[in-house]
């Protein structure tokens, strides 16, 4: 049994409502009101926030009100999360490799990494593949619209 | 006809072989885009955008908006073939494009999406040539209270017409102007809700917000939905090419009809996929074979796919005339503007003409290549498809992920960009818009600037929002379209009581 929509519904609600109290707080802290004739920093964002809070709590009493079928539906199965996760998660790691080792290693070896998971080939072409993007990507940008990318280690070993 | 004159000015600055170069690239590079889950119109344009901080503005809108041309394009080959729609936009075409193909009739589908989206594209452009320097001319007499009033105007009309719940839309767009006013304050100095984290001084480019919610958050659905590409096979030929377009004018009323929805959808932002399913709608209710909609008609594909690129296209008006995008991507093209330099508004047609009508000269080439660039490629772009997810999908991540470091070379700005991702993706479950979190988190300052200088020329009186005729019908119109639902209804009501006695 996972969790209902209407249950994803009134938690992406709280959170609204907390990120709209979070404005709130920090444009008051700015000052709402007028100073030498203007209106101060905090003027404009507090109604933004004030605005976003009470939007956030109308969703969840709409949310809770909603008797209908498809609110009380599942919001996702935990068989179809689990194919969400098998990406997100080595997404997240991708981004951590790619902060120590730059982001041509890290991205080889994210390409590799699913390229091997999916048991559809074999090494050679799974080295070929993911090597060889990279290769473009370097060319493409490092040489060619001359962005520098994020490097590592391995390319400073290589010169760059 | 000075519109005339600048336009073939304009057609002088986009015919030299760099330009034509940068609109072949452009196309390609915006079908395979519109054909990639997880890459369409906005994050493309957002992910090639920092390549183009070096090129002059005008090459660089040229390449980044025939992106947008392609992208639009490319979304109707996986709707017809595959029955996935690439873009939102062109969920519409599947309903009759894809039985089109079952039956062996992928090529005159295609035909028809193309040309039909090339109609519409045309139609639209006609309308910014014609009506864009007028709206401009008639914008320089705004002041800060006219222009807030626009703004308002833009924003309403998303909660009003949009196909969201109006709550969520409010959410989406006050989240963008939250996000907006992060960082340092324009008018005193001051730093905003930065939280204790440095990082955030700057604020938060939307370029990140938009790669992370469409890029990430769509890979995250798909994978979700659990992808399979089994397409029909593509085979277009001239014949069938001009046995299609032999029997599109019988269309014509439909073509019109769209065409029409199209541009009033993409003038006031209600976007292109609202606009494709209310020309699909409608072409069903008026057609002659409207109940045989949804069985494989050729009808049924055009009517969506023309709507779609006129709003696609007409969303560029207000952009270019009022600085004011009426879509997504117009929001990101907007706000590469401002990178490059150029304050959009009313005073870009004074002050960067060549810029303004090499822009509108290449609207013009940019779908004339775009349809004969599409009609040929089909074949390349379906094949593309079939490259095993298990490729695709950390190739586009890693593109998103590039995109989203180049903007300000920063690492923070990917790990942001993950955050946007699973936003994006409860976001999109949950059925809240994304393109007003786009559109107000690159307009946010400006409206909010519009505001504040209101507000101090009225000493915090609200009331200057009617105080002249100008800024007080565009209020009313704004009212009239946040509303607009709440009086549909009414009248409704109305009427079917009224008819009640009458039996």
């Amino acid at each position: 049994m996972g969790i209902s929509r209407r249950t994803a519904e009134l938690a992406v609600a709280i959170g609204i409502f907390i990120i709209g109290i979070a404005i709130i707080g920090d444009s008051i802290h700015l000052g709402i009101g007028w100073s030498n004739n203007s209106p101060e920093p905090g003027y404009f964002p507090v109604r933004v926030g004030g605005i976003l809070a009470l939007a956030s709590i109308g969703i969840a009493i709409q949310a809770l009100l909603d008797k209908s079928p498809a609110s009380l539906q599942e919001f996702v199965s935990w068989q179809r999360f689990r194919l969400v996760l098998a990406v997100f998660v080595p997404t997240v790691a991708y981004v951590v490799v790619m902060m120590l080792a730059g982001i041509y290693v890290s991205s080889a070896l994210f390409i590799a990494a699913f390229m091997a998971v999916s048991r559809k080939f074999n090494w050679f072409v799974i080295l070929t593949i993911s090597v060889g993007s990279m290769l473009v990507v370097f060319w493409l940008f490092e040489i060619e619209f001359l962005v520098p990318l994020p490097k590592g280690p391995l390319e400073t070993w290589l010169g760059y | 006809m000075d519109q005339v004159v600048s336009l073939l000015q304009g057609f002088g600055v986009v015919l030299s072989v760099y330009h034509l170069w940068l609109m072949l690239l452009g196309i390609m590079l915006g079908i395979l885009v519109g054909v990639l889950p997880g890459l369409g119109g906005p994050n493309g344009v957002a992910i090639l955008l920092p390549l183009t901080f070096t090129m002059p503005p005008t090459s660089a809108i040229i390449m980044l908006s025939c992106i947008y041309w392609g992208a639009l394009f490319g979304g109707a080959i996986t709707s017809i073939l595959f029955n996935i729609p690439g873009e939102p936009s062109s969920v519409a075409t599947t309903f009759d494009g894809y039985p089109l193909a079952q039956q062996g009739r992928a090529g005159e589908a295609l035909t028809a999406a193309f040309s039909g989206s090339f109609v519409g594209a045309l139609l639209g452009v006609l309308l910014i040539t014609f009506m864009a320097p007028l709206v401009a001319r008639f914008a320089l007499k705004f002041g800060p209270p006219e222009f807030f009033a626009v703004y308002l105007l833009t924003f309403c009309s998303f909660i009003g017409m949009g196909r969201e719940a109006p709550l969520k839309s409010i959410v989406a767009m006050m989240l963008g102007f939250g996000m907006a006013a992060m960082g340092m304050d324009t008018m005193s100095g001051q730093i905003r809700m930065t939280y204790g984290l440095p990082q955030l001084m700057q604020g938060i480019d939307f370029l990140i917000a938009v790669i992370g919610l469409f890029g990430i958050g769509e890979i995250l659905l798909t994978m979700e939905e659990g992808l399979a590409f089994k397409g029909k096979a593509a085979n277009i030929s001239p014949k069938v090419v001009f046995q299609t377009w032999a029997r599109l004018p019988r269309y014509w009323l439909t073509l019109i009809r769209s065409s029409i929805i199209g541009c009033w959808m993409g003038i006031t932002p209600g976007g292109a996929t609202a606009a494709s399913f209310m020309g699909y709608g409608i072409a069903k209710k008026f057609s002659r074979n409207g109940d045989k909609f949804g069985t494989g008609q050729v009808e049924g594909v055009l009517a969506p796919e023309v709507a779609a690129h006129a709003s696609g296209t007409s969303a560029l008006l207000p952009m270019l005339a009022l600085g004011i995008p009426g879509s997504a991507t117009a929001a990101v093209l907007l706000g590469g503007l401002m990178i490059w330099g150029l304050e959009p508004g009313p005073l870009l047609f004074i002050e960067h003409k060549e810029f303004v009508w090499g822009l509108i000269a290449s609207m013009y080439l940019g779908n004339v290549a775009g349809l004969i660039i599409v009609l040929s490629t089909v074949p390349l772009f379906a094949a593309i498809l079939r490259v095993p997810f298990s490729i695709i999908a950390p190739m586009i991540i890693i593109l998103c992920a590039i995109g989203a470091y180049t903007v300000h070379n920063s690492m923070f700005d990917v790990g942001l960009m993950l955050l946007f991702g699973v936003v994006g993706y409860f976001f999109k479950k949950l059925d809240y818009p994304l393109a007003p979190l786009v559109l107000s988190l690159v307009l946010g300052d400006k409206a909010e600037d519009a505001f504040r200088q209101t507000m101090l020329a009225s000493k915090g009186d609200v009331t200057i929002f009617a105080s002249n005729w100008l800024v007080g019908s565009i209020t009313l119109l704004a009212l009239v379209l946040l509303f607009w639902p709440l009086l549909v209804g009414i009248w409704n009501k109305l009427r079917t009581s009224r008819q009640v006695p009458a039996t």
